[in-house]
């Protein structure tokens, strides 16, 4: 049986050493570069029309574009439209990096932790850094929950630090384990499909068709989750409710 | 498991760091405001021509109330014009009508005081005849011996 980890290799494609960094292209690159060639041909291409009434293309991007605007307005308001080019880059990246992923024998950068982790960490730091910003040390009581009695206090407010700094393990890892265990499951499916042979063979295989829709459902769900969780907590840095 | 081989985290970060701020400046800088600015004026033109429909519609109901009124002048005129003849003609036909009443009641008076000149003639006559008769008759039967004066006394006694 083929190992169903063997997919989520990083191989390098062009060493490279940089002041004695490891930055080697690698398949990951490769898809990241990918993604970001599609979105961008997405976004100019589809819109070099500027028609009134759009095309296919240009549809898809404008769509893009309202729902990544109203997800913003929704959860932070008029404050938050400064942080929509961010928020829309995210989404869109993590979308693409996901759905590329579904493509046979392609690369799903978004399977690694660090990637995940990486742009989670960001969206901490700068979440705080704003939250700072805007409030000074009164972003401090951004873990002091209003209306409970005094002496629980001391007991929430290292409750609501912890889940604060455990922001960003639960966002990378939400995503990062969403795909990871998604494609092992089809790999393992597919083992199955040529382990059981002609007679037999079809039962995984139809359950793999199933499945890879299921997928498919999760790639543009977590891209989504990732997406609106930033939202989130960027209406927490800047309103400061709960 | 790869994604714990820590000798492979450095060209993802690094990789992850160019291709998002690259794609980050392309966003911000060229696709987002190309996009936002093909939707406002989408917005726009609907709004614009939502505004034009709304104008050609007051337009076309003051027109409307404009003809009804107009058609309601030109049927009240029509009214007073058809009145006005009516009445004028009526006018005429009632001074037409008395005038010839009138000489009809001249032409029947004067009829009548023929026929009372003729009637009171004829009874004028009456009594000659019936003079000339008795005088005749009186003749016959007793053989003139009465005089013509005498007769004519005893007839107007008998016929008055």
């Amino acid at each position: 049986m083929p190992n169903p980890m063997h997919q989520f290799e990083i191989k390098r494609l062009i060493e490279l050493d940089l002041f004695g960094i490891d930055v080697s292209f690698t398949n990951s690159s490769l898809f990241m570069l990918l993604a970001m060639a599609a979105i961008s041909a997405l976004t100019i291409f589809g819109m070099r029309g500027r028609a009134l009434v759009p095309t296919r293309l240009q549809s898809v991007a404008e769509i893009s574009y309202e729902f990544v605007a109203s997800m913003v307005r929704d959860n932070i308001g008029v404050a938050g439209l400064k942080y929509f080019p961010f928020v829309f880059t995210l989404f869109m990246f993590v979308l693409f990096l996901n759905m590329l992923g579904m493509v046979p024998y392609s690369f799903t950068v978004t399977s690694h932790i660090i990637v995940t982790f990486a742009m989670a960490v960001f969206i901490f730091i700068g979440v705080t850094v704003i939250g700072f910003a805007k409030h000074g040390l009164g972003f401090l009581k951004f873990f002091v929950p209003s209306g409970v009695p005094v002496f629980l206090l001391p007991l929430l407010v290292v409750i609501e630090v912890i889940s604060y700094l455990t922001r960003p393990i639960s966002l990378s890892v939400r995503l990062f384990a969403n795909m990871m265990a998604g494609h092992t499951m089809l790999k393992v499916f597919g083992a199955f499909v040529v382990g059981m042979g002609a007679l037999f063979g079809w039962m995984p295989l139809a359950f793999m068709v199933a499945f890879t829709g299921l997928e498919i459902l999760v790639a543009f769900l977590q891209a989504y989750v990732f997406a609106i969780l930033t939202c989130i907590y960027l209406n927490d840095a800047i309103h400061m409710h709960h | 498991m790869p994604q714990l081989e820590f000798h492979d985290w450095a060209p993802q970060l690094i990789w992850l760091a160019i291709s998002f701020v690259t794609l980050y400046l392309i966003m911000a800088r060229v696709a987002i405001p190309r996009i936002g600015t093909v939707i406002e004026e989408r917005r726009d033109r609907i709004a614009t021509d939502l505004d034009q429909a709304e104008q050609l519609k007051k337009d076309t109901e003051e027109a409307i109330a404009a003809y009804e009124q107009a058609l309601a002048e030109a049927r009240a005129k029509a009214h007073a014009i058809a009145q006005e003849t009516r009445d004028k003609l009526s006018a005429e036909v009632e001074a037409e009508r008395t005038e010839v009443e009138a000489k009809i009641a001249d032409k029947t008076a004067e009829a009548e005081a023929r026929i009372q000149a003729s009637k009171s003639a004829a009874l004028a006559h009456v009594n000659e005849v019936a003079a000339d008769t008795a005088e005749a008759i009186v003749k016959e039967l007793v053989g003139g011996r009465v005089t013509k004066a005498e007769l004519k006394a005893a007839v107007s006694a008998a016929t008055n």
